[in-house]
C-alpha cells in the first residue's frame, strides 16, 4: 500500500520540477518506510501488540484453562500448539494474551517518564539558574542507582503487582529523559529565535509552546522511545522475579519465571516466553533507530 | 587535576546523602506500619511498642535517618528477619562472590567490546561491521535472564558440560581459581556480560567512527604514519568515551546481577537481594541495597578521575 504511495509521490516530483512542500512529518514517514529493517520490525511490533488487543479473537484457547493431559506438552500437540505448561495450559494463547501485561507494563513506565520527566528537564532547562540546579541535582541522586536495580529495590519495597511495577520502572526512567530534555531545551533557549520570540514580547507560555516545544519534543520522543526496549526487559525482570502480576494472570517474564523449573522436561517451551520478550525488545530497539535515522537533518 | 578531583569529591557527598535517604526511604514506602514489616506476624503489641521505642520510629523523620545512617557507617545495618542474623555478616558473605562475577564478566565485556567496536569503527559499512551490529543490537536487546536459561538449556541440558547453577563444588572453602570454580562461573559470566558488552562496542564504534572523520587523522595518514601507528592515534581519542561507558557498564551488572545470579542461584548479593524480596525481609533489603549503591557511586567517582586523566579537555570544563 505504501509501496503504490510512495511511486505517485515521485512521479509528481518528476512531472512538476518547482520545489513541493512537504510537511516535516511526511519527510520523516517518508524516509522510515523506506528502511527496510525498521519497518519490518515496526510491522513485527504491529502484530504483536494487535493480537495481544484482539487476544480474545486470535488465541486459540482459553488461556486459563487447565488441561492434566497436556501438561508440558511438546511444541506441536494438537491443541497445544507451542506446547503446554506447567499446568496443562496453552502456551500460545498465553503469550498472545501475554503481552498485554508485558506491554502495558514496558510502556507505562516510559510513557510516565515522558511526561515527568519530560516536564522537569523542559522547566530545568528554560528557567535554568536555581530551578535548573534543584531539579537536576535531584535527577543524579537517582542516577546513582544501578537502573534495574532500583526498580527491584522500590518494587520489592512496595510488593508485587502492576501498579508498584509501574510506578518502580517510571522511578528509573524520569531521571534520563529529564537529563536529555533538559540538554536539549538549554540549547535551544540560546538560539536567536527563541530570544527573538521573548524580546518580541511573548510569554513565556506562548515561546515554550511555540518555539521550545516544537524544537525539543523531536528528540525528547526518539530517546524515550530507545528507552521502551530497556523497560521491556526491566519489566519482564520484574516479573520474572515475582514483583509483577501475580499468577495465573499471563506475563511473559512469570511464565519464563514458571517454564524455568521445566526445562529439564520441555526446554524449548520454557525459553518461548524470554522469546517474544527478545522480540519485542529488539523491534522497539529497531523502530527507534529508524526514527533517529529519519529524524537526521544531516543526510 | 587536583582541583578538579576535590570538586569531584565534594560533588559526591550530597549524592551521597541522596542516595541513603533513598534507601532509608525504601522501608518507609513499604505499605502498612514499618514495624509490622520488622516484625515476625505473631508479634505481641508489647513488642511492636518496644520495636517501635528500638528502632525510633517514634522520631521525626529526618532524626531516624541520621540515626540509622550513623549505625550504618558504623557496620550496623540491622538484623536480618529471614536468618536472624546480622544483615551486615549477610551481605559481607556475598559481597565476594558478586565481585567475583562482576570482574569476571567485566573483563569479558571490556576486552569483546573493546575489539568488536574498534573492528566495527575501522571497517565501518563493511560486511564486518554489519555483523558486530547485528551482534551488538542483539545484545542490548537480549533479556539476560533469558540469556541465562538459554545457556543452562544448551550447555547444561542439552551437552551436560557446564553445571546449571551454584558457585562450586563446596561451600565451605572458599571460593578459589580452579576448574570445579570455574567451571561455575562460565556460563553466569557470559549472562552478565552480554549487555555491557554490546553497549561497549556501539560506543566504541561510534566513537571511533568520529574520531576517523577528523583532520587530524587524514594529517597523520598523508603525512605517511603507518596505519599501527594511526590506529594508536584513534584509540587514544575514543578512550575516553569508552572508559566512561564501561565504568557505567560495570554499575549497571551490579543492578543485572540481581537476575543471573538468582537464574544461577549464585550466592552473591544480587541473590541476596532478591531473597529479601521474596522473603519481605525489609532490613536485609535495605542493607543490601546501601551497600551496592555505595559501591555504584564509588565506582562512578572512579570513573569520573579516570576519565578526566585520560582526557584533559574535561578539567577544564
Amino acid at each position: 500500500m505504501h509501496g503504490t504511495l510512495g511511486t505517485g509521490a515521485e512521479a509528481d516530483i518528476v512531472e512538476t520540477p518547482a520545489v513541493r512542500h512537504r510537511s516535516y512529518r511526511a519527510v520523516v514517514l517518508r524516509r522510515f518506510v523506506r528502511q527496510p529493517v525498521p519497518m519490518t520490525a515496526a510491522l513485527i511490533l504491529l502484530a504483536i501488540i494487535l493480537s495481544a488487543i484482539f487476544a480474545h479473537y486470535v488465541a486459540p484457547a482459553d488461556p486459563f484453562q487447565t488441561r492434566v493431559a497436556q501438561r508440558l506438552a511438546e511444541i506441536g500437540t494438537p491443541g497445544r500448539l507451542l506446547g503446554g505448561d506447567e499446568l496443562g495450559r496453552d502456551v500460545l494463547s498465553r503469550l498472545i494474551y501475554g503481552g498485554r501485561i508485558s506491554l502495558t507494563m514496558a510502556i507505562a513506565p516510559v510513557a510516565i517518564g515522558l511526561f515527568v520527566g519530560g516536564f522537569l528537564g523542559i522547566l530545568a532547562g528554560y528557567a535554568g539558574g536555581r530551578t535548573n540546579m534543584a531539579i537536576m541535582r535531584s535527577m543524579d541522586v537517582f542516577y546513582a542507582f544501578p537502573s534495574i536495580l532500583l526498580a527491584v529495590a522500590i518494587a520489592g519495597a512496595l510488593g508485587p503487582g502492576l501498579e508498584n511495577g509501574i510506578l518502580a520502572l517510571s522511578m528509573v526512567f524520569i531521571p534520563p529523559i529529564a537529563r536529555m530534555a533538559e540538554s536539549v531545551t538549554t540549547q535551544v533557549r540560546s538560539y536567536e529565535f527563541v530570544i527573538a520570540a521573548r524580546l518580541s514580547g511573548a510569554s513565556t507560555a506562548r515561546v515554550l509552546r511555540e518555539h521550545v516545544l516544537s524544537n525539543v519534543a523531536g528528540p525528547i520522543l526518539v530517546f524515550a522511545s530507545s528507552q521502551v526496549s530497556v523497560s521491556i526487559i526491566a519489566a519482564s525482570g520484574l516479573s520474572f522475579l515475582g514483583l509483577g502480576v501475580s499468577p495465573p494472570n499471563p506475563d511473559w517474564g512469570l511464565m519464563l519465571s514458571a517454564l524455568r523449573q521445566s526445562i529439564y522436561v520441555n526446554p524449548w517451551v520454557a525459553a518461548l516466553p524470554g522469546a517474544m520478550i527478545f522480540i519485542s525488545s529488539i523491534c522497539f530497539n529497531l523502530v527507534s533507530d529508524g526514527i533517529r535515522r529519519a529524524m537526521e537533518v544531516r543526510r | 587535576m587536583l582541583f578538579y578531583a576535590v570538586r569531584r569529591l565534594l560533588y559526591a557527598i550530597p549524592i551521597g546523602i541522596g542516595v541513603t535517604f533513598i534507601v532509608f526511604s525504601l522501608v518507609h514506602i513499604a505499605p502498612g506500619d514499618p514495624i509490622s514489616a520488622l516484625l515476625p506476624n505473631e508479634a505481641t503489641q508489647e513488642m511492636v511498642e518496644q520495636a517501635r521505642r528500638e528502632y525510633g520510629l517514634d522520631q521525626p523523620l529526618l532524626v531516624q535517618y541520621a540515626t540509622w545512617l550513623g549505625h550504618a557507617a558504623r557496620g550496623d545495618l540491622g538484623t536480618s528477619i529471614g536468618s536472624g542474623r546480622p544483615v551486615a555478616s549477610e551481605v559481607a558473605g556475598a559481597v565476594g562472590n558478586t565481585v567475583i562475577l562482576a570482574i569476571s564478566a567485566g573483563l569479558v565485556a571490556c576486552i569483546l567490546g573493546f575489539l568488536l567496536g574498534i573492528v566495527a569503527g575501522l571497517w565501518r559499512d563493511r560486511p564486518v561491521d554489519h555483523i558486530v551490529s547485528l551482534i551488538t543490537i542483539s545484545g542490548v536487546s537480549i533479556p539476560h535472564y533469558w540469556l541465562a536459561i538459554l545457556l543452562v538449556i544448551v550447555f547444561s541440558v542439552d551437552l551436560n558440560w557446564l553445571p546449571p547453577l551454584g558457585i562450586g563444588p563446596d561451600s565451605s572453602g572458599g571460593w578459589r581459581p580452579d576448574w570445579p570454580h570455574l567451571s561455575h562461573l562460565i556460563l553466569p559470566t557470559i549472562a552478565t556480560a552480554a549487555i555491557p558488552m554490546a553497549v561497549i562496542a556501539r560506543t566504541l564504534r561510534a566513537s571511533v567512527v568520529d574520531v576517523l572523520d577528523q583532520d587530524f587523522v587524514t594529517t597523520l595518514r598523508a603525512k605517511g604514519l603507518l596505519p599501527r601507528r594511526v590506529l594508536w592515534h584513534v584509540i587514544r581519542n575514543a578512550l575516553p568515551t569508552a572508559l566512561a561507558v564501561m565504568g557505567l557498564q560495570l554499575g549497571n551488572m551490579l543492578g543485572g546481577s540481581v537476575l543471573v545470579e538468582t537464574v544461577f542461584a549464585w550466592p552473591g548479593t544480587g541473590f541476596l537481594l532478591a531473597s529479601a524480596i521474596f522473603q519481605r525481609d525489609l532490613p536485609l533489603l535495605q542493607g543490601t541495597m546501601l551497600v551496592l549503591s555505595m559501591f555504584f557511586v564509588l565506582l562512578n567517582l572512579i570513573v569520573d578521575l579516570v576519565q578526566s586523566w585520560t582526557d584533559p579537555r574535561i578539567r577544564r570544563a
